[in-house]
């Protein structure tokens, strides 16, 4: 699959992921309003709520993450290195300049986010900052500065805003159904309750595995790309090699953001095998370095 | 009949048309590329002035040196095309390399925060002049590649478009010399 169509298929997916999100919200919000016994208004919130948080997610996704995570804007004369290996890394990329962020943390880790490339954001850890040299921080830039050029950051930036959304409401329907009283449950019919009860239970996880099947692959493309920007895949796989074997936990990352970073953020936390394949937002990094390496 | 042929014909101007503003938008893309080389070599021109002022209030005898890091920049601010450009930015190359070798000479020129602030910058622009060029030679291959590309290359040559220079260092140069030999 060529860069091109990469690009092309990101855009139809951001789309379809947001098309599909709200109608999904309001599906749950009305068997949410319906169970609880609130009728169709609280549908109607829901639905203005859903629509107002997609239309908000997609202008202001990179505020709100660089909020979530705490991050400060870099100066080109404290953070020399990082300030000019992301302009340099644009030049290659032939793209504006992003933002540059910083989050003040010693676990290293990176991640990008934004709308388009003209709104893009690249937000690294003083961790990574202070571990690696000039070389290695160029290679994880232009990873980041890939999921740019990619159109990656747009479809990841919109999902984690809305899966956020689905875990608010979920959360939103339980703390309700626990302040209940008796009297207004037995009007509830059984039925309804049963699907919205099996709702709240998967709809978290629908909305995890969407946020994983869009995270995986892209990595993989993003290194690629990153390589074919420095011309140097070893900077890269020695910058992986590094981060990885920090043990350091990023605390400033939540399970709503973790999909965005370069590696994944909490590092080992072990299923069973298949059960954590699923559920892993990264490819696992030995097989990134071996590829990068082979290049 | 009639209307099958103004089809035919309606459809080849389609094309004509969009294989035309198709051609400009990449040659104002290998413009756009260029002038970013542009940019960042006269950046680093820049610099050199404060860089041998630096060097010359703690090594005053190197004479020579100075005149020929002078003139290297002159050169380079001069030349018009990407071949000379590409042969003026490798004697600039050189010759900055002698000066920072001779500068290590001198504990403390190396120490003084002017001067490692001038060897960060320098450093910092040759990353960006070799990403700039990069970018450029890329466009410049899309371009060329697309020009002499059957059909396009009808329009195009009726567009009168020749292919761009690449811009190569002085070393790749030299090995396609070697090569050719």
């Amino acid at each position: 699959m060529s860069i091109y169509e990469h690009i092309q298929g990101n855009k139809i997916k951001t789309v379809f992921i947001m098309v599909f999100f709200t109608l999904f919200t309001t599906m749950l919000a009305y068997l949410l309003g319906k169970s609880l016994g609130y009728g169709t208004s609280w549908v109607g919130i829901a639905l203005v709520f859903t629509g107002v948080t997609s239309i908000a997610s997609y202008y202001y996704s990179d505020k709100i993450v660089l909020s979530i995570s705490g991050a400060r804007e870099a100066d080109r004369s404290k953070d020399f290195d990082l300030y000019t290996v992301t302009e340099n890394i644009a030049i290659a990329a032939g793209l504006p300049k992003p933002k540059v962020y910083l989050i003040d943390d010693s676990a290293p880790n990176a991640f990008a986010t934004g709308r388009d490339p003209f709104h893009a954001v690249v937000c690294v850890t003083t961790g990574l900052v202070k571990k690696l040299n000039r070389r290695e921080l160029e290679g994880v830039i232009s990873h980041e500065i890939s999921h740019i050029a990619n159109f990656d950051i747009r479809l990841m930036a919109i999902v984690t805003v809305l899966v956020g959304m689905i875990a608010l409401l979920s959360d939103w329907f339980t703390r309700s159904l626990w302040w209940k009283r008796d009297t207004d449950r037995e009007r509830i019919s059984a039925a309804v309750m049963i699907i919205s009860l099996i709702l709240v239970f998967i709809s978290p996880l629908i909305a995890t595995l969407i946020q994983l099947a869009v995270s995986r692959r892209r990595e993989f493309l993003a290194d690629a790309s990153g390589a074919l920007l420095t011309r140097n895949p070893q900077s890269l796989a020695s910058a992986l090699d590094k981060i990885s074997k920090d043990r350091e936990v990023l605390e400033a990352a939540t399970n709503a953001t973790a999909h965005l970073y370069i590696i994944n953020p909490f590092k080992e936390k072990k299923f069973s095998a298949w059960f954590a394949s699923l559920f892993n937002t990264h490819p696992p990094i030995e097989e990134r370095i071996r590829i990068l390496k082979e290049m | 009949m009639l209307i099958g042929l103004l089809l035919v014909l309606g459809l080849i101007v389609l094309y004509i048309w969009s294989v035309y503003n198709n051609l400009i938008a990449l040659k104002v893309r290998v413009k756009e590329a260029w002038s970013q080389i542009d940019v960042q070599l006269n950046r680093r021109a820049d610099l050199i002035p404060n860089l041998v002022k630096t060097v010359k209030s703690y090594a005053k005898h190197e004479k020579e040196l100075f005149e020929n890091v002078t003139k290297a920049r002159s050169s380079l601010l001069s030349a018009a095309t990407p071949v000379e450009k590409a042969k003026a930015e490798g004697e600039l190359q050189k010759v900055l390399k002698s000066l920072f070798a001779v500068a290590e000479n001198y504990p403390q020129l190396r120490a003084s925060e002017t001067y490692l602030q001038l060897q960060k910058e320098l450093s910092d622009t040759e990353d960006k002049v070799s990403f700039a060029r990069q970018f450029y030679n890329q466009i410049v291959s899309d371009f060329n590649a697309k020009i002499q590309m059957f059909p396009q290359m009808i329009i195009a040559q009726q567009m009168k478009l020749t292919p761009a220079e690449f811009f190569k260092t002085v070393e790749e140069s030299r090995k396609k010399v070697t090569v050719d030999l």
